[in-house]
């Protein structure tokens, strides 16, 4: 799995990025470099910020001061839809799914296919092709892609979540513990899309807090404390029990 | 989830009618009813309208008819956008005063020498501010809109009393104008036109869909990238300026342009219309259509009850109770549904 080499290409780079919420400062001039093609895993305790970051490097928040660069250029990223556009998605631990829309209208939310012309109609049936395409490529049987997404199981969930991703050819996929709230044969399904994506060269930022799936799939690691990075590390070598020391080591 | 769409628990109620539908067919009739949740309202408004022929006999004359399209459009016209509102998860009380405060504006503009049309135009745009008023004031300063439009409600009201006095002043246009913007089936005519319009919206537009969306997970619908403060406040003003349109082709229709037309009165049909039509107090869901099959049952009600007669100090009490029949055969049969399709 480990395909980066350590000199491949600087793809997102984040440099001192501040972030306060009131009194409370999130990010205190966090500094991260993600290479092209590898999978980078953010450890550290809740609360530390490593949430924070990710919906900084996505659009969805803004940082009070620091600078992201993408490809050696510096880019502020205005909203969600420009770092998609940029080719940067997220998948939250919470999924982001409106239960009382169906699979098609949660997949394609907020990147709906429509008419051209001043009266953009939304093109259900191409919709729902390409759902059923989507859904077969991250490979979870679904009964109706028209019924809520609030009737579906836990795995079945974020197979939907996963689908909302992989429709667009990104570069940078942010994973916010996306294994927290499924089932194990649910995570190992996560798990091999990851795995798939990263093969087809996407780069991969993933929040985990189960340190098995750090060695299972992550190349490169930074654990973060106060807002900011602590320690950096290849995962090469590691165990989760050494991985565990290496977190708790940096609380002292 | 909001609870209305966690009923599992209730199903056991039910059993004894579930077994009587247990076939196939009776299955798939269940799913065409949640599918279609208008049609049992539907149904139930034309068992009400036979009822009412039945008993006086001149519900399906023509002067009666042409009442109860009266009656019903105004409901309808502001029942419709209200729809989109309300699926968004907001609420918006002033409806009926710019309702009101609409035809005044048309009637002092033309006073002052500006073209009918265009002063139209002008009162039409001068309500919008009224919403945009609600919608920037719940959005950005986080008030809830039931207080935000209580507050215009009152304020839009006083408005309407002190440029009119308090008294009532003639309708706008007559001839060709007042053909098509109120008399007689016009006032109709247009509600079906508002029906179409925002039907077609909520269901095949993107401003519809993230309605629903923003009304059942506003946090998912931000992180989707989804503008929710632009939707919010467009749909406040939206209503605001059909309130104030329906407003003016009221004047027109009734003859005469009054300080207290609209108001609450008209207010609570059009939010009734929309909670009877099946769309979600909460949010998360939305029908038009059932909207307005619910602004007929509630015209139906009042035409109906006074053609037989029924004394105008019982009517709102008869209506309440109807209102609650409806609405609780409404939510225990969608519930039964869900129940179902979850279990």
């Amino acid at each position: 799995m480990n395909s980066a080499h350590p000199d491949s290409p600087l793809l997102l780079e984040a440099e001192g990025i501040v972030k306060q919420f009131g009194s409370i400062v999130a990010l205190n001039g966090l500094s991260m470099k993600l290479r092209s093609g590898e999978v980078l895993g953010l450890l550290g305790d809740n609360g530390v910020g490593k949430s924070t970051l990710l919906k900084i490097l996505t659009g969805y928040l803004q940082p009070d001061t620091g600078t992201i660069r993408l490809d050696g250029e510096v880019v502020r990223l205005r909203d969600v839809q420009h770092a998609r556009s940029l080719g940067i998605d997220i998948i939250y631990q919470d999924l982001a799914l409106v239960d009382q829309l169906s699979i098609v209208e949660n997949i394609f939310l907020n990147r709906e296919a429509t008419t051209s012309g001043p009266i953009r109609v939304l093109r259900r049936r191409a919709m729902r092709r390409a759902a059923e395409d989507l859904i077969e490529r991250v490979g979870v049987k679904l009964p109706s892609l028209e019924q809520p997404v609030g009737t579906l199981s836990g795995g079945q969930r974020a197979a939907v979540a996963i689908a909302r991703v992989v429709q667009t050819n990104d570069r940078v996929l942010l994973l916010d513990e996306p294994l927290a709230a499924v089932g194990v044969r649910e995570a190992q399904t996560v798990i091999d899309v990851v795995r798939n994506l990263h093969a087809e060269g996407v780069s991969v930022i993933v929040i985990l807090h189960n340190y098995g799936h750090v060695i299972d799939l992550c190349e490169r690691f930074y654990i973060v404390r106060d807002g900011q990075i602590a320690e950096e590390g290849s995962v090469a070598g590691h165990t989760s029990e050494s991985l565990i020391a290496t977190v708790l080591a940096t609380r002292l | 989830m909001p609870e209305g769409l966690r009923p599992a628990r209730l199903g056991s109620r039910f059993t004894v009618g579930s077994r009587l539908l247990q076939s196939r067919h009776a299955k798939r009739f269940e799913e065409f009813l949640f599918r279609y949740r208008e049609v049992t309202l539907l149904a139930a408004g034309l068992c009400l309208g036979a009822y009412f022929q039945l008993m006086t006999g001149k519900l399906l004359s023509n002067a009666d008819l042409l009442n109860l399209s009266q009656i019903m459009a105004p409901i309808a016209m502001l029942a419709c956008p209200t729809v989109l509102l309300i699926a968004s998860g907001e609420i918006d009380l002033s409806i009926g005063q710019t309702f009101a405060l609409a035809p005044f504006l048309v009637h002092f503009g033309q006073q002052a020498g500006i073209p009918l049309l265009l002063a139209d135009v002008l009162a039409i745009a001068a309500v919008s501010v009224v919403g945009a008023i609600n919608g920037v004031v719940t959005v950005y300063l986080g008030v809830p809109s039931f207080v935000t439009t209580l507050g215009t409600f009152f304020g839009v009201n006083g408005l309407t009393l002190i440029i009119s006095s308090g008294e009532p002043v003639g309708a706008p246009g007559t001839g060709l104008y007042a053909t098509i913007f109120g008399q007689n089936w016009s006032l109709i005519i247009w509600a079906v036109a508002a029906l179409a319009l925002f039907h077609f919206i909520l269901k095949h537009m993107r401003w519809g869909l993230y309605c629903v969306a923003i009304g059942g997970n506003y946090e998912a619908s931000r992180e989707a990238g989804i503008k929710v403060d632009r939707i919010k406040i467009g749909n406040f003003i939206i209503l605001a300026a059909v309130s104030g349109f329906a407003g003016i082709l009221d004047a027109v229709t009734v003859n005469i342009t009054d300080p207290l037309a609209g108001g609450s009165a008209i207010m609570f049909s059009a939010i009734s219309a929309v909670v009877i039509g099946g769309t979600a107090l909460a949010g998360g869901f939305g029908t038009v259509v059932g909207a307005f099959i619910g602004a007929g049952v509630l015209a139906l009600l009042q035409d109906g009850l006074t053609l037989q007669g029924i004394n105008a100090n019982a009517f709102d009490l008869i209506l309440g109770i109807a209102i609650l029949s409806v609405m609780i055969m409404n939510v225990t049969l969608s519930r039964h549904l869900l129940g179902r399709r979850r279990a």
